[in-house]
């Protein structure tokens, strides 16, 4: 596994443009909960969009939500823009389901700072948005 | 034998806590800013004890602390349904102060009422993952379901394997669509009502008994 943090600050100049980190559900896999969310909201103070391969889990996502809103601040940071597919209905969400493994969390996840990123339109099959330079 | 009696009587709390069915349910009133939450708990709060839960208004992010009322009792076919209400701060991933400028606030009011809202958003997800025992998902039926904080919320309640009834508010006002938000959400079923108004309270009611009994 390469040593490279997504938000490497000799990776480039963001003051041209966007970065975008789209990190892999292999990368993430091995991650705790907390260094996931670490991982996604580290790139998004410093403006990048981030794209998950894999999604987070919904408690993750709970959690998501709870330690960005303790990191809002006035002038600053103002929150996140996060996008996901709805979840598949076809997906087994029981109790014997998850138990057996065959729970279906894996959706492509965009994720960047509310205030420069725009969801344009959702629906089942599509995900568009505009995004800003800061 | 004070300590005998201590001791059985500890074992006779415990053992009446977990044996009670009338044990009140702690059922969380969730959904996404000015959604009508707060108009619901406090409709459904003074039909059946009285009183109110909280103020009620227009502005966004009004209730910024999870409250509860507790032994709420409602009856439903000769049977008793008790249950504690918990209306929440409205769910967001965003939070910027500016909005409420444009509410005539002072920006010193403003931020304290963005910084509120946070605290307040972070304690309603620690109430979801932790304490609440049911949902009632309110939603704005003027407003499109297909939001990312619905997806998610109702994502996190049903991995939580809550019961979960979802309420279309504002069913008095012009542009309101049901369908679309039975659309949104095909697994579970959608109630219409107008808390403000108190329209079809009573199949609310019924299904606050048959989810929540």
């Amino acid at each position: 596994m390469p040593e490279a943090t997504p938000t490497d600050p000799d990776a480039g100049d963001g003051d041209d443009g966007v970065q975008i980190d789209l990190i892999s559900g292999e990368r993430m896999e091995n991650l705790t909960s907390m260094e996931k969310i670490r991982t996604v909201l580290d790139a998004v103070h410093e403006g990048n969009i981030v794209i998950l391969e894999e999604g987070l889990a919904p408690d993750e996502e709970s959690k998501l939500i709870e330690v960005t809103m303790s990191e809002i601040s006035p002038d600053g940071f103002n929150g996140i823009e996060i996008e996901t597919y709805p979840k598949a209905q076809t997906a087994d969400t029981s109790f014997l389901g998850r138990l057996m493994g065959k729970e279906e969390t894996k959706k492509l996840t965009v994720i960047g700072p509310a205030n420069q990123i725009q969801t344009l339109h959702k629906d089942e099959n599509l995900i568009s948005a505009l995004v800003s330079r800061r | 034998m004070g300590l005998l009696n201590g001791l059985k009587d500890s074992v006779t709390r415990v053992t009446e806590r977990l044996f009670s069915a009338s044990e009140p349910k702690r059922i969380g009133i969730y959904g996404p800013p000015n959604a009508g939450k707060t108009t619901l708990a406090n409709r459904i709060a003074r039909d059946w004890t009285g009183d109110a839960i909280g103020p009620e208004s227009h502005i966004p992010h009004e209730t910024r602390r999870a409250r509860r009322k507790e032994n709420v009792d409602i009856e439903r076919n000769g049977k008793t349904v008790s249950i504690d209400i918990v209306d929440t701060p409205g769910v967001t991933t965003k939070v910027d102060y500016k909005e409420f400028l444009e509410h005539d606030m002072e920006k010193d009011d403003a931020v304290r009422r963005s910084r509120e809202a946070t605290e307040g958003v972070a304690e309603a997800m620690h109430w979801l993952r932790e304490d609440v025992e049911g949902v009632i998902y309110v939603l704005d039926s003027t407003e499109d379901p297909f939001t990312q904080v619905n997806t998610m919320l109702i994502g996190i309640i049903e991995s939580q394997e809550l019961p979960v009834l979802i309420l279309a508010n504002k069913i008095d006002c012009e542009d309101s669509n049901i369908q679309r938000i039975s659309n949104a959400f095909p697994q579970h079923e959608t109630i219409p009502l107008s808390a403000l108004e108190g329209d079809n309270m009573d199949e609310v009611y019924d299904k606050i008994a048959e989810y929540f009994a």
